[in-house]
């Protein structure tokens, strides 16, 4: 506990200097990540929520009383170890294929009695998504440095691939946007940020092998299904339901694209 | 011959993969379908396509040859509803239009229907030179008029190109502003002069 407290110390003073160096240096992004990257090249702030989310892991809680020591992330109960680099993938318990938060729900349901409702309608970053959140961050940190390696073998995961291709290039909304307006070429920027183009493999390396991320400009702790929650809302279109089926898609197209790539969870960002 | 070759060939691909597409297709429309809500004045009608902006989801239909066809009617359609300007001032204030292209604000679930929409012209463009947080996925407009000219040519494809860029390419990534009503006539009329009036910084 005091170990915690310590580490709580010393990214209360990193978090303070990267405030003071946003303000002076905010004429380039970039350059701010380098600087921040730099500072804290020893690990990152994420590491907060990781130490929270082993304690929930192994922690009694839900109308079960139960822990998440018995979910399975596809790998057998349990096994957390390079688990979030196979999803998203099929599980024949759920007869779906499961991205790692949707995975999670499950185990949350069925081993602690906890409702499906109440996370999906939760804020993020608030109550059961909190929870979500740190739990997220130890399941990736025990990915890192490993290569992402899902399976589009299962028709229903060949299924989900395509779909998810096809809903990449989904263009509507108010401002004719798809992901691909954004997402869709090498080398574009929307004012000072660098966008990955997610169609090629070095592009959805760097995106989908970086996240869940640390949000320095938010000071919060992002999951993938925020990450596409946020670029769904810049898009116009309506609000993705957490976990729907679509969100797993596009997860499943930007895994598949990053295959071979490796994992650098949780990463840090603007 | 090189024509008939094609439609012949088009035919054949068609009737052997329309049912796996069909079967594709309705599994995609029902995940869209249940996979968003609405939320604030991001209603679920903002799924529902136009006919441009399906013919622009399926990128390898519209290089092909039928979708270059295509799309020329599709940008016949889009100029169409195009007007010009109902007090027939093209320019407004430059001043105004800067504001306008700075602000990337409006249209989405956390907007309300009563704050102004901003144009988000720099989160593509590079402008006033003076503003270096710019992005790139449209070209530079810097010096517009002064590279240009301003020319009632000039000026009235600047206009249809603002209003309704997909007049132009049917699969343009720049929204249509007048279009989908993202602006109204006098913000148009402020970013024209931001573009087109020879005193604003732009064409220094
Ligand atoms: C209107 C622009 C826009 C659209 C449309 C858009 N995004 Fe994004 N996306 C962004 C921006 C801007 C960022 C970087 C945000 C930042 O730096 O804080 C981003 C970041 C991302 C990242 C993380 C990349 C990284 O390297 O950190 C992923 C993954 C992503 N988007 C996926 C998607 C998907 C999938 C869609 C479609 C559902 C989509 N985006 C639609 C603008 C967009
Ligand atoms: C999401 C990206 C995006 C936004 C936002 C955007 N544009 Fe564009 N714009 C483009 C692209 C891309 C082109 C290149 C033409 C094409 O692809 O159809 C373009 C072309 C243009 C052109 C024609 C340039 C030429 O050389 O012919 C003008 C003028 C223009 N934009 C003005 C604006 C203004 C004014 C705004 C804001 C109200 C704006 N754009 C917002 C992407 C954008």
């Amino acid at each position: 506990m005091s170990n915690l407290l310590a580490k709580k110390m010393k990214w209360i003073s990193v978090l303070a200097l990267m405030c003071w160096s946003l303000q002076a240096f905010s004429q380039s992004t970039a350059d701010d990540i380098a600087k921040y990257r730099e500072m804290i090249a020893d690990g990152n702030p994420s590491e907060l929520y990781e130490m929270a989310g082993e304690e929930l892991w192994k922690k009694p809680a839900g109308p079960k009383n139960a822990s998440l020591e018995k979910c399975n992330l596809g790998l057998g109960p349990g096994v957390v170890d390079g688990a979030a680099a196979q999803l998203p993938r099929y599980f024949k318990d759920t007869n779906r294929v499961q991205d790692l938060e949707s995975r999670l729900m499950t185990c949350m349901e069925t081993l602690q009695g906890i409702s499906l409702q109440s996370i999906i309608d939760a804020k993020f970053g608030e109550g059961p998504k909190k929870e979500m959140d740190a739990i997220v961050a130890y399941v990736v940190t025990h990915s890192k440095g490993k290569k992402v390696q899902v399976s589009i073998s299962h028709p229903q995961e060949k299924a989900m691939y395509e779909m998810g291709k096809q809903a990449f290039y989904f263009e509507a909304g108010p401002f004719d946007f798809s992901c691909a307006s954004c997402h869709g070429s090498d080398g574009k920027r929307i004012r000072l940020q660098d966008l990955p183009n997610l169609t090629t493999r070095e592009g959805a390396i760097a995106g989908w092998g970086s996240w869940p991320a640390y949000r320095v400009s938010s000071g919060q702790f992002w999951t993938m299904q925020q990450r596409l929650n946020d670029c769904f809302r810049q898009q116009r279109f309506p609000f993705p339901i957490y976990g729907s089926d679509v969100t797993i898609a596009l997860s499943m197209y930007m895994a598949k694209n990053a295959n071979g790539g490796i994992i650098q969870t949780p990463g840090l960002k603007r | 011959m090189k024509f008939f070759l094609s439609i012949l060939l088009a035919l054949l691909w068609s009737s052997t993969t329309v049912y796996a597409q069909q079967k594709q297709d309705s599994q995609f429309n029902r995940m869209m379908k249940d996979s968003f809500r609405s939320q604030g004045i991001a209603g679920l009608d903002r799924i529902v396509q136009d006919a441009t902006q399906r013919f622009c989801s399926d990128p390898k239909f519209a290089s092909s040859p039928a979708g270059l066809k295509k799309s020329e009617e599709l940008q016949k359609l889009n100029m169409a509803t195009i007007a010009p300007p109902s007090d027939g001032q093209y320019l407004g204030d430059w001043k105004n239009g800067e504001a306008i292209a700075q602000s990337g604000r409006g249209d989405t679930w956390s907007d309300s229907a009563s704050t102004p929409n901003g144009g988000g012209c720099y989160n593509c463009h590079q402008i006033n030179q003076k503003e270096i947080a710019y992005g790139n996925i449209g070209p530079s407009l810097w010096n517009y008029g002064k590279n240009r000219g301003y020319s009632q040519e000039v000026v009235s494809y600047t206009w249809n190109r603002i209003s309704n860029s997909k007049a132009y390419n049917a699969c343009s990534n720049m929204p249509r502003f007048a279009h989908f009503k993202i602006l109204d006539q006098k913000q148009i009329q402020d970013l024209m002069a931001l573009l087109l009036d020879p005193a604003s910084p732009v064409n220094q």
